[in-house]
């Protein structure tokens, strides 16, 4: 069940570098084994953010001030493209990351962002860039605000935008809804769709070695 | 008045809604669910811990692929992937679910065995909790990668909450010229429209040169379509659709299989259906691809020269050039081809089929791979393996000195240890060039298999048709 996410005033960090995949977010063998949520945080952008000898590339915004504490990022065009790895929201999560901004993302990163309570924020390209620029103008000082409830950003310059999002997701964010619990309230029209596809389809049903 | 024309996205959805849920977003039936060994057991054992039950057992079926070592006797599988291994064979076995193990017929890449086994089926829904299951598009399926939430939801419901996506055709139109492959037309298209071009876009791959393409092709081209940023990428089913699943061990038979067949039949796009947006690809324009860069539209011909960020017109692209042309340690302007390589994988759901295999052993039977380079073959299942075995070509591949192994996922996203070292440079076959894929600083090019299998014999990346057979 995803926690519910309404207001956020935080600090922002800036990654501007298109097409950032959910490898460089969290590399695969960070996530072998079904107890690697909860150690996550620390191998967010590994290859960002350390160098080959393990130490901190003192370079890159995640390991400066005030950008520590970022519980924002905006981001390049397409961030989250490439793998399924719900594992790149857990890490961003466990990062201290609740919500993304940026002018597109992976399909599938985006949408394990809702089922994790961290919400991805779709802007235009210009008003990201002019976010990037703010925040740096203030060297990460200016904070920005999120408020989902009426679907607004206010930047640090005190500029309002406003963001579209999916009505259904956007009130699962807010009430943290569990939508196993609410599909399986339609379990009786799963099980009648089922059944009649059964006589329609029935290749589907009966799979079977033909041995 | 005249119904418009549907596409086959819009026949294949439409028989799989169960509800409305909004105006562009429905529950769907799902009719396969494929799991594997990285996030199998962790989704099955995430629904018990929600006192929830597997829907539909009967649907779903399960291999190892991603954690398992490809040596022989499986040796070098990392405690964490025995321990995977042995949590997918005890929780799949709990609910009643089908495994294919490990040396068993049926085990391999998950998007290897869907087809091979004739699992995915035109028109069904297919979800697996791998990004390139749209592989499965190749035989008209509406399939694609989900996380391990929506993963929990499919075993606990049988069914996805799923906005309907915007629909792009591409038409690739011409004769294939000799030496160029259905891995070099997906690499040309990613380049020619970019790795979010697909992005909230269903891909529907057309035209005279998909047609005449089999099936081990098209499964090829659809696996890329995520690197386009589509889930969803498919073919519509015609007669070598057909062909190619008749007597499949899960695919229909007897009578209800002409029943199937007569309802795929239907499942093509109408001559006047819409699409959102159209792309026309001229196959005969197109040469062997290689990528240079860390995304895979960063491709160029391997007749072709390494980018110059200098040349490159906006400050934003000439950024994203030197940043890969940094970690790729090459040299703008200088030819691709004749680029050194120390390593060359040929395997992956892109190109581990029979058919793959086949092509790589024509440009490797009589000849050596260069001294320096490690080349491996990793089928991508157990009857592939079997398969290639019984047509020599395993031998073809150790006679002129690659390893050949167990099927697997292996080198493509290196989970099960097996890793490109640091700085080293690779030739492979499958999907990713991202930072770090092959392993912490290593360095991929993307490539077909009769592309990599030069780039071995010849220590460094080389154009395929000069070495024609």
């Amino acid at each position: 069940m995803p926690q519910p996410f309404d207001k956020l005033t935080a600090v922002a960090a800036p990654i501007m570098r298109g097409n950032i995949d959910t490898d460089v977010i969290i590399r695969i063998e960070r996530l072998v084994g079904n107890s690697a949520r909860g150690t996550l945080g620390k191998w967010a952008f590994g290859s960002l953010r350390y160098l080959p000898d393990g130490s901190e590339n003192p370079e890159f915004i995640l390991n400066r001030e005030p950008y520590r504490q970022a519980e924002i990022l905006v981001t390049g065009p397409n961030f989250g493209c490439g793998s399924s790895r719900e594992g790149a929201v857990w890490s961003l999560q466990e990062l201290g990351i609740r919500a993304v901004i940026g002018s597109s993302f992976g399909d599938i990163f985006f949408a394990n962002c809702f089922q994790n309570g961290v919400l991805p924020v779709v802007i235009g390209r210009e008003t990201v860039d002019q976010l990037a620029a703010e925040i740096e103008a203030t060297q990460g000082a200016g904070r920005i605000s999120i408020d989902l409830e009426t679907q607004s950003i206010i930047a640090p310059s005190g500029q309002r935008h406003t963001f579209e999002i999916d009505p259904r997701r956007r009130e699962g964010l807010l009430h943290g809804l569990d939508e196993i619990a609410m599909t399986l309230q339609r379990d009786t029209a799963i099980r009648a769709f089922q059944a009649a596809d059964r006589s329609a389809r029935p290749w589907i049903h009966f799979a079977g070695p033909s041995a | 008045m005249q119904q418009p024309g549907r596409t086959m996205l819009a026949k294949i959805w439409d028989q799989h809604v169960i509800a409305r849920i909004s105006d562009d977003t429905d529950l769907l039936h799902i009719d396969r669910h494929l799991l594997h060994d990285l996030g199998g057991s962790r989704g099955l054992l995430d629904l018990k811990s929600k006192g929830l039950e597997v829907h539909n057992p009967e649907l779903t079926f399960a291999t190892p692929d991603h954690a398992i070592s490809t040596a022989h006797d499986r040796a070098g599988t990392s405690k964490v992937g025995q321990d995977l291994l042995a949590a997918l064979r005890v929780e799949t076995s709990a609910s009643g679910i089908r495994m294919f193990d490990v040396d068993q017929p049926g085990q391999g890449i998950v998007h290897v065995i869907g087809p091979e086994l004739g699992l995915s089926l035109p028109g069904c829904t297919i979800v697996c909790g791998d990004s390139h299951t749209c592989t499965h598009g190749g035989l008209g399926a509406l399939a694609f990668g989900i996380g391990s939430s929506e993963l929990t939801h499919v075993l606990a419901t049988q069914t996805l909450v799923q906005r309907r996506p915007k629909t792009m055709r591409v038409r690739f139109e011409g004769k294939l010229p000799f030496g160029v492959t259905a891995k070099d037309m997906i690499l040309a298209l990613i380049g020619q429209i970019g790795v979010a071009a697909g992005t909230g876009y269903a891909v529907e791959y057309a035209g005279g040169a998909i047609r005449d393409l089999p099936i081990e092709g098209r499964l090829t081209i659809c696996n890329l379509s995520i690197e386009l940023g589509a889930k969803v990428g498919m073919v519509a089913p015609d007669e070598t659709t057909f062909e190619f699943l008749r007597g499949r061990s899960y695919a229909p038979q007897g009578a209800m299989w002409s029943q199937a067949v007569e309802a795929w039949r239907r499942l093509p796009s109408d001559a006047d259906a819409v699409f959102d947006r159209e792309v026309l690809i001229d196959v005969e324009t197109i040469v062997p691809q290689v990528t240079w860069g860390i995304s895979p539209e960063q491709v160029i011909g391997v007749d072709g020269r390494i980018p110059d960020p200098r040349s490159a017109g906006d400050p934003v692209r000439a950024a994203a050039i030197t940043t890969a042309l940094d970690y790729m340690g090459l040299v703008p302007g200088a030819p691709i081809a004749g680029t050194p390589v120390d390593w060359v994988f040929i395997g992956s759901c892109t190109n581990s089929r029979l058919s793959d295999l086949r092509a790589a052993a024509e440009v490797a039977r009589g000849r050596k791979v260069a001294p320096g380079v490690r080349a491996w073959v990793v089928p991508g299942s157990e009857n592939v393996k079997r398969e290639a075995v019984t047509e020599g070509l395993d031998k073809v591949f150790t006679d002129a000195g690659f390893e050949w192994r167990e099927p697997g996922c292996s080198m493509c996203l290196a989970a099960n240890g097996e890793t490109v070292a640091p700085g080293q440079r690779s030739v492979s076959t499958s999907n990713r060039n991202f930072i770090g894929r092959q392993g912490p600083l290593a360095r991929t090019h993307l490539a077909s298999p009769a592309s990599a299998v030069a780039a071995a014999i010849t220590g460094a990346i080389a154009d395929v048709r000069s070495m024609g057979r």
